[in-house]
């Protein structure tokens, strides 16, 4: 299928989902289901991410850094301004892509291929506010939670490695991370998450959706969606630190 | 009633069929017959407005499916109970929540009214007790049965049963018949039965409509079909035959 026409049918699966989200009594329960899944369920391996992206950037930092004309406390002011405002959102979006993004795509595409779907709009459901839009609200809501986690893990395992590595004491860390400290980070940090929530979910809902085949097909479509998740990511952040910054 | 008319419906340069045109009486149980690939599934997806086709009309109780609103479609919907091929039941939940599913979603029911319902409906296809059950527990027969409850749950005007008996042994595909049979008899529904195994259609139908070649190519009563000397129908009935009778040995 051409691009162009895929990307008729990505519109137009929203479409129907933005028409459709009037009809909260209809995915209440999966939202909630959605939130634990991408949420609670993502926590570990986000915290996980956070602590060693902000120890190895640390331990990094400080090799390139190794200057005494360079106060020690500007590791922590590049450690804690590239977590907020880059690595928390993009490399944590990334691991979702394949976490989230994989799962969502599976759980739809089997239900399509084994017609699921079918059965679910033959009794009268609307299949795209039952199922898309739980996922895609869902996405929307936890990868900015998740982002923050991943941003204050990321400082703490900044923190742990500046200080087991001998680099610089925690406390000078903190003055670093502190001085060039701006909400506005913050937000630009959370507005990106955000974004990369709706790309990852979108993606990973629209491949799901129009799984074809078998067992190889919903391969296909996870594989895809996955990959066009990360893609679509790292462009989006392109653009976004273009525009906002 | 359902009226189809000049029907066509292709995937990409495939056709699958053109012009087909018949009616589906109240309270019948006809059979749609025809070769693996002839479009049989396809053509029941029509009846709801699951596919769309590149022409032709549907009516249900003078209603054009395709024509319909969303609101609209969704409520003649809701007159259909469809048995899947793979009986499509939902892995996600018990065997009780899959056929509770269209009552807590479409119905004001309460939850006690919910549970004598389903347990009815699972007491009407001898599954008694399964509820708790996850469906990967249930054996090939066993979810057609719990497909067979889902879809009659709410009390529909119309069944589709989309290849009730593949890949069941003879003797499970003997009990689905049976079931069929009281669905038809109990509920005063209207059945379509799409189905290659003649062993059911003599059995429940009392028409049958035959696909061949991109048409609907027969239709008639069941036993103006026993007596059709229409060579590609006999020669589908004289293949199926054999497989029965291969079928009688096995069981032997």
């Amino acid at each position: 299928m051409s691009p162009l026409r895929q990307f008729g049918e990505y519109c137009n699966l929203l479409y129907k989902g933005v028409r459709s989200a009037t009809e909260v009594g209809m995915y209440r329960s999966n939202l909630t289901n959605e939130l634990v899944k991408i949420g609670y369920e993502s926590m570990p391996i986000i915290i996980l991410t956070g602590i060693f992206s902000g120890a190895v950037m640390t331990i990094q930092t400080s090799y390139q850094l190794q200057s005494a004309l360079i106060p020690k406390s500007t590791i922590g002011s590049i450690v804690s301004k590239s977590m907020i405002i880059e690595l928390a959102a993009v490399v944590s979006s990334l691991v979702l892509a394949g976490k989230v993004g994989a799962r969502i795509s599976t759980e739809l595409g089997t239900m399509r291929v084994s017609e699921q779907i079918d059965a679910l709009e033959s009794m009268g459901f609307n299949s795209v506010s039952f199922l898309v839009i739980p996922r895609i609200i869902g996405g929307i809501i936890m990868f900015p939670v998740l982002y923050l986690a991943a941003a204050a893990f990321g400082i703490g395992g900044g923190v742990l490695a500046g200080v087991v590595s001998g680099a610089l004491p925690a406390s000078e860390f903190m003055e670093g991370a502190r001085t060039f400290f701006h909400p506005a980070d913050v937000l630009f940090g959370l507005i990106k998450a955000t974004v990369f929530g709706y790309i990852v979910t979108s993606i990973a809902c629209y491949k799901g959706y129009y799984a074809t085949g078998g067992a190889e097909g919903v391969g296909t479509s996870t594989t895809r969606a996955t990959v066009l998740g990360c893609i679509y990511v790292l462009l989006a952040d392109l653009i976004l630190a273009t525009i906002l910054l | 009633m359902i009226k189809i008319r000049n029907l066509q419906k292709s995937f990409g340069d495939n056709l699958v069929w053109s012009d087909v045109s018949f009616d589906i009486h109240d309270g019948e149980t006809i059979a749609i017959i025809g070769r693996s690939g002839c479009g049989k599934s396809v053509l029941i997806k029509h009846f709801i407005a699951l596919l769309y086709p590149d022409q032709g009309e549907v009516f249900i109780d003078d209603k054009e499916v395709f024509e319909l609103p969303y609101t609209e479609l969704r409520k003649i919907r809701q007159r259909f109970g469809v048995l899947f091929q793979g009986s499509a039941l939902f892995d996600s939940v018990s065997t009780f929540d899959n056929v509770a599913f269209p009552l807590r979603y479409f119905t004001s029911q309460t939850e006690e009214e919910i549970r004598e319902n389903v347990n009815n409906a699972l007491k009407m296809v001898n599954l008694e007790g399964v509820g708790p059950k996850s469906t990967a527990e249930l054996s090939g027969g066993m979810r057609k049965r719990v497909g067979v409850a889902r879809a009659i749950v709410h009390e529909p005007d119309y069944i589709m049963y989309d290849e009730p008996t593949s890949g069941l042994d003879p003797q499970t595909s003997d009990e689905i018949n049976e079931l069929m049979m009281d669905m038809a008899e109990n509920l005063d529904i209207t059945s379509i039965v799409v189905t290659h195994d003649m062993h059911s259609v003599l059995k429940i139908s009392e028409r049958v409509a035959f696909l061949d070649q991109g048409a609907l190519s027969w239709l008639g009563s069941l036993e103006e079909m026993k007596h059709t000397d229409y060579k590609p129908l006999v020669n589908f009935m004289k293949a199926s035959e054999y497989q029965i009778t291969n079928k009688s040995k096995e069981s032997v």
